[in-house]
């Protein structure tokens, strides 16, 4: 088999969920990684010290400038006639040009995969993560993403070489204009070790300062759940959940959240989950290690002061 | 211009889903069935464009079995001015809704398809990229604003990390994130209405559209259940346990 796998980047730098999308490559045959976009040459450097992988495809143009997807699309489809499975990890770009990709080819894409089974048959979530289904595709080849908090991140302790390609057709369909990128010196969501999110009951964005507080004392990321987001005490990127960000990390702690099914879809994987909650029948406690059933604007200055 | 807004019927979002006892698929009879929260976004954002005199046609198009009917009744009483139901009885795969989605467009020559981000039975998020892909036009996933200046479209996409901007020709295709708009409520005497109105049909093998089952359901499991861990008393007892039980502090 052999896997090309599509890098996912930021401002700043290489994003970790690449390194579990490799791992999950290297579970189906030789791996090369594509970076494609502008001014990413100190992606590939970083990637191409990824454990395992042959070697790494750099294609910098403006033309593929902020991810463009119709741009992408077209020169990924034009690689892969050298591979059997392409793979990128289930984040933005990977989400936009995976399926865009698989058409091209008349393949049906298979979107986050959380266990490979064998080349053609894999586990996915559906329904929100309340049933995991088993499927085996009949197509030629594999267009698929793959769920980060699945699979085991490479190190990057090796080094392989960098292939520089030409750019491919410019479609001239979109246009990138500009970024706005919410600046943090929290670790990212999605690679935290430790996240506390607040919820619906935190009712401002001052008191949701302090979730911020606890979060740097733990040296960790903070989220959201969805009506935490849409009540603006928190950015859009903090919603965790089905239609915000999957997560896994050691320690979860969920403050005023109820645990809704489409919050849990975004956390339940996660190896410890603390619930803060003062009603006994809240759902999240359901899935808590640890269950405090207080008042949050109590615990919240008791724990910011005892940490 | 006319806008075509592709929509699914799905579980409602607040039901809980039980497996077949064979395995191979969720029990549907008998539970209630909804818009997909994220066709209602995209049906908002075409018809608020109609409202805004940009578009002159919002049209709601679903490929399901004959039941499917009442999403496009759903539609009507939100706003859509005609509903297409493609007419299928299997159950079928992104890339084959995207080619009878990518057909019924070249007939009706819509200058905007709107479709929602992700279904939230198959959490698939690809018909949208597939239609723009067959197509050939734009894409502009996961949308959050949209402004449409003469022959170009503006969007804002929100992305891991915060938002982008981008122009993008048209004709084009949209993906609704959540956070596009609040969609109304359909008042009482347009769902009335709505029940009045001419549901335009085809069925799928009329459209010239061959589909093909390339994914095999081998088996459908509940996901690993969690253990409902223990009660703490006070913070002072939370941080001793995740200090020394837990040891993730
Ligand atoms: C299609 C769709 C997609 C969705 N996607 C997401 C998603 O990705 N992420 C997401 O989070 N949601 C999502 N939702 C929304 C979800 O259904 C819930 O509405 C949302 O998660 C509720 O947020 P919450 O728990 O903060 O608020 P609530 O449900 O209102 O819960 C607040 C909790 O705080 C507790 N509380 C109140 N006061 C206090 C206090 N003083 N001290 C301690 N506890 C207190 C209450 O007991 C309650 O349990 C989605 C919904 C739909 C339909
Ligand atoms: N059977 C269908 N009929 C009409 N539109 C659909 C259908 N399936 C998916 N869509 C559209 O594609 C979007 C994304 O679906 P999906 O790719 O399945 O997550 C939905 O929000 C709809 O707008």
């Amino acid at each position: 088999m052999s896997v090309l796998v599509i890098a996912e980047y930021c401002s700043e730098g290489l994003k970790s969920a690449t390194l579990n999308a490799i791992s999950a490559g290297l579970q189906l045959g030789k791996v090369d990684v594509l970076v494609v976009g502008y001014d990413v040459k100190s992606v590939a450097q970083e990637v191409s010290k990824a454990q395992g992988i042959e070697k790494v495809i750099l294609v910098d143009d403006k033309i593929y400038e902020g991810g463009v997807a119709e741009n992408i699309s077209l020169l990924v489809a034009d690689m892969a006639d050298d591979y059997t499975h392409i793979l990128a990890p289930a984040t933005t770009i990977g989400k936009s040009v995976i399926p865009r990709i698989a058409v091209l080819k008349d393949c049906q894409a298979i979107s986050e995969i959380t266990e490979i089974i064998s080349e053609k048959s894999f586990k996915r979530p559906i329904y929100a993560g309340n049933a995991i289904i088993t499927i085996e595709t009949s197509d030629e080849k594999v267009f698929a993403t793959i769920r980060s908090t699945a699979f085991e991140a490479v190190e990057l302790s090796s080094s392989s070489s960098i292939e520089e390609k030409p750019a491919g057709t410019d479609t001239a369909l979109t246009k990138f204009i500009s970024s706005e990128l919410v600046k943090s010196d929290r670790p990212e969501l999605t690679s935290a070790k430790t996240i506390i999110s607040g919820g619906r009951a935190i009712s401002s964005a001052e008191s949701f300062a302090l979730i911020g507080k606890i979060a740097d004392k733990l040296g960790g990321a903070v989220g959201a759940s969805r009506a935490a987001v849409d009540s603006g005490f928190a950015s859009n990127d903090c919603q965790v959940g089905q239609t915000g960000k999957v997560v896994a990390p050691d320690l979860y702690i969920a403050v005023g959240i109820s645990g809704a099914i489409q919050h849990l879809a975004g956390m339940k994987d996660s190896k410890i989950i603390v619930a803060i909650n003062n009603d006994k029948d809240a759902p999240i406690f359901q899935v808590a290690d640890y269950a405090l059933e207080q008042d949050l604007f109590e615990v919240l200055p008791e724990l910011e002061q005892s940490l | 211009m006319r806008v075509i807004v592709p929509i699914k019927k799905v579980i409602d979002s607040n039901m809980q889903i039980r497996i077949k006892a064979d395995k191979t698929g969720i029990e549907d009879s008998g539970v209630k069935m909804a818009m997909n929260p994220f066709c209602e976004i995209a049906l908002e954002e075409a018809i608020r464009l109609k409202e805004a005199g940009k578009a002159t046609e919002v049209v709601a198009v679903c490929v399901g079995n004959q039941k499917s009917e009442d999403v496009l009744r759903s539609a009507f009483a939100m706003g859509a001015d005609r509903c297409i139901l493609i007419v299928t009885e299997n159950k079928i795969e992104p890339i084959d809704v995207a080619k009878t989605i990518a057909t019924v467009a070249r007939h009706e020559t819509p200058g905007l398809i709107i479709t929602g981000k992700q279904t939230i039975d198959d959490d698939n998020n690809q018909t949208g990229q597939m239609i723009s892909a067959l197509l050939g036009w734009p894409q502009i996933t996961f949308a959050s604003e949209i402004s449409l200046e003469n022959d170009k479209i503006i969007s804002r996409r929100e992305i891991d990390g915060g938002a982008q901007k981008v122009e993008s020709k048209l004709p084009a295709v949209i993906t609704a994130d959540l956070r596009l708009n609040e969609p109304r409520y359909a008042s009482l005497p347009n769902i009335m209405k709505a029940k009045k109105r001419t549901i335009e049909s085809a069925t799928i093998e009329q459209m010239g559209i061959e589909t093909k089952s390339r994914i095999k359901i081998i088996n459908i499991e509940e996901p690993p259940q969690r253990k409902a861990g223990v009660k703490v008393s006070d913070v002072k007892e939370l941080i001793e346990k995740l200090k020394n039980e837990a040891k993730v502090i």
